[in-house]
C-alpha cells in the first residue's frame, strides 16, 4: 500500500522547521504514519539545518540509519523539527529559526532541546517524532509537553547520519503520545549498523507489558531534594505510590556522584562539540565561506557571524577545557566523575531494577524565562546522569502542575530499555484507565 | 661535533580502501574529488568506522620491526583548522598507540651493524590536498580524493648520525615494509618524513614534510651546513621548525604563527579502543631482507654486496631466484650489476622484464655461446623492446639476426691478420715494449667483430701472432 502522504498542518508553535508536503511511503510495520524527524538526522534531499543559519540550505546526500529504518518501515518523513541550535539548549529559544511554543501553554517552552518533535506530537501533528537526547533533550521536552519519551542506551540506536553534538553522550529516540508508540518506533530504529563503532548489536523487539509485579524501584534522594520544586517532587511520589500499587517495590538508593555531574556532563559535552563543530567552515556544505580573505579569516568571519551564541559559548568552553595546561584539570576529571557516575548506577543497579524521579526539576519555563546560563544548565540534573551512564531512560506524563504537565522518569540498566518501557507503560495504563 | 638524528616517517599503507570508510585508495591517475563519500569528506553525521586490514598492516609492521603491541591502544582527535582537513580534526593515535619499541638494522658509516631504535607506531588518516591553481589566483582547490587514505607513523629514536646514515635507514625500511606488503614504493607520496636534527649540545630544528628518500639525506646535509656555519660565526641554532625546499635543496624557516598549535587531544568518540595484541600471533611475516640477504650468500655462494643489493627489493630479489638456477653466481653479476643499471638508466622497473629471456640469455653466456659484451648488446636490445612495449625476441634470435655469435676459426683469423696488417706502426710500438699498442690492436679487432670476441682471450691471440710472425 504504498502511496504519499498530503502533509499541510497548521503549525502555529512553530515545531517544523521544513514540512514535506508529499510525503511517500512505502509499505511495512509503519506504512503511511506521518513521523517527524528532528533536524539535527541527515534526511535524503531534505535540508538539515541543526537549526542553525551555518547550516540553512544543507540538503544531506545521503540518509541516516534511523531515517532509512523508518522508509523501509512505510513511514512518511513529513518534515524536519525546530530544535535549539546543534542540541545546545534545554528551551528550543537558541533555534536560528525562532523558538517553538508549547502546545500546553504557548506562552511557555517546549523544553529542548528536542522541542519541536515534542510540540509537533503533543499538537497532534504526528503520531511519532525522532528525537536526540545527549543530556535530556528527549525526556525534557516530553515532560514538559505532557508525552512520551525514550533515550535508549547508548550504542543502541545508530548515530550513523546524527549531526553530532556530544558524540560520547547522545542517542536517538522515539517521542509519542503512548508508551506503545513509542516502544513501536524503537523496535524500528534500534537494529544494529556496523557504520556505527559504539553500538552494539542488541536489537529492540518488544511488546510492552504491564506486568510489572515484584519489580524493585529505587528512588534516589537526590532526586527528590535542593533545586526540584516540591510540587513536581510530590506528584513524582504519588505516581511511584501508583507503581506500588501495581506491585511494585521501592527501595531507597543513592547517586552521591550527581553532586559532580552537572560539572562533568557540562565538560564534556562541551570538549567533544567544540571539536564536531569545527568543521562547519562554510568550505563544502552550508552558506560559503568569503574567499577573498585569508581562509583563517574567512573561517573565523563565518562561524562568529552564524553560530548563534549558545553554541559559541560552548565552543569556546569546550576548547578551553581540552586546551594545554587544562585539560587535566577539567576534561580529564569530568571523566572521572562521569566513571562515578557510573558506578553509582552499578551499585544502585544491584538493589534496585529500576530507578524513578521527577525528569525535570520543575514544569515548563516561560518563553526567555531562563536568560542566564547558569540557571539553564542547572535544570539539566535529572536528566544528564543518564547519558553519564550511557544507560535508558524513559519520560512519561504523571499529572501536572498548575495545568503544566509532569514527566515521571524511569531510568534502567544498560540495555534494559525493555524493562523501562514496561514501567512507564504499567504506569500509563494505570492512570488511563 | 656530533649529528643527532631522529626521524618521523608517514607512510601510505597500501590497503584496497581509505582508513575509515569504503572509497577506494587508487586514485593516482583519476579526477579530484571522484574517491570521496560521506565519512572522508566530513559530511555532517557521517561516522568512521576502522579498516581491519589497515590495523593488521600496522601490526605486520609492528611485528617485523620487533615492537611490543599495547594490550589497549585508542584513538585520538588532533585538532586543527587547515582547508585539507575537512573534520578539523585528523584521527590519529595519541598516548596510546599500536605498538612501542622496535629495532631497525643499518649499516652505520663505518660498515659496521648498527640498531636504530623505533619508538612507536601508529596509525592515522591522511588530509586531503591543497591544489593552488596556476596564474596567481586568490584561491586554491580541495582535492579530498587523498583524504582518509591510512597513514603509518613510524617515530624513531635519534639514533642515526649522519645524513647518510639516516637515509639507509629509510632504505632499509622502505625494503622492510615492502616485503611486508604493507607499502607501494611506487605510489607518488606514499612516504613522508619529517626529520630532527641536532649538532651534539644544540638546539633540534625540525625539518618538516620531506617527501623523498633523496630529499632527506640533501635536506639534513643542508641543515648540518647550515648549523655548522651558525656556531662558527658564534651564533646559535635556534629551536624551530623549517620547511625542506625540494627544488632548491635547502631549508628555510617556517613563520612561528603557524607551530603554536594546540592541538587539544582527546580519545576519539566515535571510535572503541582498540586491543588487537593477540592478533599479532596469527601474523604470519614473510622471510624478511636480512633473513634472505643471508640465505642467498649460503645458498647461491654470491658476495655480500650482490646479496645485499638483489634483497633491496622483494621483486629484485624474487626476480633472481627465478634465474639463478642457470648460474647462480652469474646469474647474481648480470641481475645486480649489469641488468639494475640498464634498467637504472632506462626508469624501467624490474616487473617489465621477461623472465624467461633473461634466463635464456644468461644460458647463452654460461655456455660461451657469446661474450659478455655481445650479452650487453643483447640485453640492451631486449629491453628496448620490453620499453617500447613490445613483445620480446629470445636473446638466442637476437644474436643470430645481429650475427653476435662469439667468432672463431678462420672468420677470427681473417680479422686479426687484417688489423695487423692496417696497423704497421702500433706491432712495431709492440715490439718496441709499449703495452698500450696491444691494447689498441686488440681494441681494434674487437670492433670489427663487434665485440663477439672474448678480449682477454684476444689479447693473447694477438700477441702471439705478432711474435710468432703468423697464425
Amino acid at each position: 500500500m504504498a502511496g504519499t502522504l498530503e502533509f499541510s498542518p497548521d503549525d502555529r508553535y512553530n515545531a517544523f522547521i521544513t514540512t514535506c508536503r508529499q510525503a511517500p511511503f512505502s509499505d511495512g510495520a509503519l506504512a503511511g504514519t506521518a513521523v517527524a524527524v528532528k533536524d539535527n538526522i541527515s534526511t535524503k534531499g531534505i535540508q538539515t539545518t541543526c537549526a542553525s543559519k551555518i547550516l540553512e540550505g544543507y540538503v544531506p546526500p545521503y540518509d541516516a540509519y534511523v531515517v532509512e529504518l523508518l522508509r523501509q518501515a512505510g513511514a512518511a518523513i513529513v518534515g524536519k523539527t525546530n530544535m535549539d541550535e546543534f542540541g545546545m539548549g534545554t528551551t528550543t529559544e537558541t533555534s536560528a529559526f525562532g523558538p517553538t511554543q508549547n502546545p500546553a501553554d504557548p506562552s511557555r517552552v517546549p523544553g529542548g532541546s528536542s522541542g519541536g518533535s515534542a510540540a509537533a506530537v503533543a499538537a497532534g501533528l504526528v503520531p511519532m517524532a525522532l528525537g536526540t537526547d545527549t543530556g535530556g533533550s528527549i525526556r525534557c521536552p516530553a515532560a514538559f509537553c505532557g508525552i512520551v519519551g525514550l533515550k535508549p542506551t547508548y550504542g543502541r540506536v545508530s548515530r550513523y547520519g546524527l549531526i553530532a553534538y556530544a558524540n560520547s553522550l547522545e542517542q536517538i529516540g522515539p517521542m509519542a503520545q503512548t508508551v506503545e508508540d513509542v516502544s513501536k518506533l524503537m523496535s524500528v530504529i534500534a537494529r544494529y549498523d556496523p557504520r556505527d563503532s559504539t553500538m552494539i548489536d542488541r536489537p529492540y523487539d518488544h511488546r510492552p507489558s504491564a506486568e510489572i509485579k515484584g519489580l524493585r524501584v529505587g528512588i534516589p534522594e537526590e532526586y527528590f531534594g535542593e533545586g526540584v520544586d516540591p510540587r513536581v517532587a510530590e506528584s513524582v511520589r504519588d505516581a511511584v505510590g501508583i507503581l506500588e500499587g501495581l506491585g511494585a517495590e521501592t527501595v531507597p538508593v543513592s547517586i552521591p556522584g550527581m553532586r559532580h555531574a552537572l560539572a562533568a556532563y557540562y565538560v564534556i559535552c562541551t570538549s567533544e562539540a567544540s571539536s564536531n563543530l569545527a568543521r562547519f567552515d562554510g568550505v563544502r556544505y552550508g552558506p560559503a565561506v568569503d574567499t577573498r580573505k585569508s581562509w583563517h579569516e574567512a573561517y573565523q568571519d563565518l562561524r562568529q557571524e552564524l553560530f548563534g551564541a549558545e553554541v559559541r559559548r560552548r565552543i569556546m568552553l569546550g576548547t578551553f577545557a581540552l586546551s594545554a595546561g587544562y585539560a587535566g584539570k577539567y576534561y580529564a576529571k569530568a571523566q572521572i566523575a562521569r566513571r562515578n557516575i557510573r558506578e553509582d548506577f552499578e551499585r544502585a543497579f544491584c538493589d534496585a531494577d529500576v530507578i524513578a524521579g521527577p525528569t525535570m526539576p520543575t514544569t515548563a519555563f516561560r518563553l526567555g524565562e531562563r536568560s542566564d546560563p547558569i540557571s539553564m544548565y542547572l535544570s539539566d540534573i535529572l536528566t544528564a546522569p543518564a547519558n553519564l551512564a550511557g544507560i535508558p531512560a524513559i519520560s512519561v506524563p504523571c499529572s501536572t502542575v498548575d495545568g503544566l504537565p509532569v514527566g515521571l522518569q524511569i531510568m534502567g540498566r544498560q540495555f534494559e530499555d525493555e524493562r523501562v518501557v514496561d514501567a512507564a507503560f504499567a504506569y500509563e495504563q494505570e492512570v488511563r484507565a | 661535533m656530533k649529528t643527532i638524528v631522529g626521524l618521523e616517517i608517514h607512510v601510505q599503507l597500501s590497503t584496497a580502501t581509505k582508513l575509515f570508510c569504503g572509497c577506494s585508495t587508487d586514485y593516482r591517475d583519476d579526477e579530484p574529488n571522484t574517491h570521496c563519500c560521506p565519512v572522508c569528506l566530513a559530511l555532517p553525521g557521517a561516522l568512521p568506522r576502522l579498516n581491519k586490514r589497515a590495523v593488521e598492516y600496522g601490526l605486520r609492521v609492528a611485528k617485523a620491526l620487533d615492537m611490543k603491541v599495547l594490550e589497549e591502544s585508542e584513538f585520538a582527535r588532533k585538532n586543527y583548522f587547515y582547508p585539507d582537513l575537512p573534520k578539523a580534526y585528523q584521527i590519529t593515535q595519541y598516548d596510546k598507540p599500536l605498538a612501542v619499541e622496535g629495532t631497525v638494522e643499518i649499516e652505520d658509516d663505518e660498515g659496521h651493524e648498527k640498531i636504530v631504535r623505533i619508538t612507536r607506531v601508529h596509525l592515522e588518516e591522511d588530509p586531503g590536498r591543497l591544489v593552488h591553481v596556476a596564474g596567481g589566483s586568490k584561491y586554491s582547490l580541495v582535492d579530498y580524493n587523498r583524504s582518509g587514505i591510512p597513514l603509518l607513523e613510524i617515530v624513531t629514536e635519534p639514533d642515526m648520525r649522519s645524513p647518510q646514515e639516516a637515509r639507509r635507514f629509510l632504505n632499509k625500511l622502505r625494503t622492510v615494509l615492502e616485503y611486508l606488503g604493507v607499502f607501494d614504493g611506487e605510489r607518488e607520496g606514499g612516504l613522508r618524513v619529517d626529520a630532527n636534527i641536532s649538532l651534539e649540545g644544540s638546539e633540534r630544528v625540525e625539518v618538516k614534510n620531506i617527501s623523498s628518500y633523496k630529499g632527506v639525506e640533501k635536506a639534513l646535509t643542508f641543515e648540518v651546513t647550515r648549523q655548522k656555519n651558525l656556531l662558527r660565526r658564534g651564533q646559535r641554532v635556534t629551536r624551530e621548525t623549517r620547511h625542506f625546499m625540494e627544488g632548491r635543496g635547502i631549508t628555510t624557516s617556517s613563520r612561528s604563527k603557524e607551530e603554536e598549535h594546540d592541538y587539544r587531544y582527546f580519545p576519539e568518540p566515535d571510535l572503541r579502543p582498540l586491543r588487537v595484541a593477540d592478533w599479532v600471533a596469527a601474523i604470519d611475516l614473510p622471510e624478511l631482507p636480512t633473513a634472505r640477504k643471508n640465505r642467498f650468500m649460503t645458498q647461491y655462494g654470491i658476495s655480500l654486496n650482490h646479496a645485499r643489493t638483489l634483497t633491496g627489493d622483494p621483486k629484485l630479489a624474487d626476480f633472481y631466484e627465478a634465474v639463478a638456477h642457470v648460474d647462480p653466481v652469474l646469474a647474481a653479476t648480470w641481475v645486480a650489476d649489469t641488468l639494475l643499471g640498464e634498467l637504472n638508466y632506462r626508469d624501467m622497473g624490474i616487473a617489465a622484464v621477461p623472465v624467461e629471456r633473461i634466463a635464456e640469455l644468461l644460458a647463452l653466456l654460461r655456455s660461451e655461446t657469446i661474450t659478455d659484451t655481445a650479452g650487453v648488446q643483447v640485453l640492451r636490445e631486449m629491453l628496448d623492446t620490453c620499453a617500447a612495449g613490445k613483445p620480446c625476441e629470445p636473446p638466442a634470435m637476437i644474436v643470430e639476426r645481429e650475427g653476435l655469435a662469439r667468432a672463431t676459426g678462420d672468420e677470427f683469423t681473417q680479422v686479426v691478420e687484417k688489423v695487423i696488417a692496417a696497423n704497421p706502426h702500433a706491432v712495431e710500438d709492440y715490439r718496441a715494449g709499449k703495452k698500450g699498442a696491444l691494447n689498441f690492436l686488440v681494441g681494434q679487432v674487437m670492433k670489427e667483430t663487434r665485440g663477439r670476441a672474448d678480449p682477454r682471450e684476444l689479447g693473447k691471440i694477438v700477441s702471439e701472432y705478432i711474435d710468432t710472425g703468423g697464425v
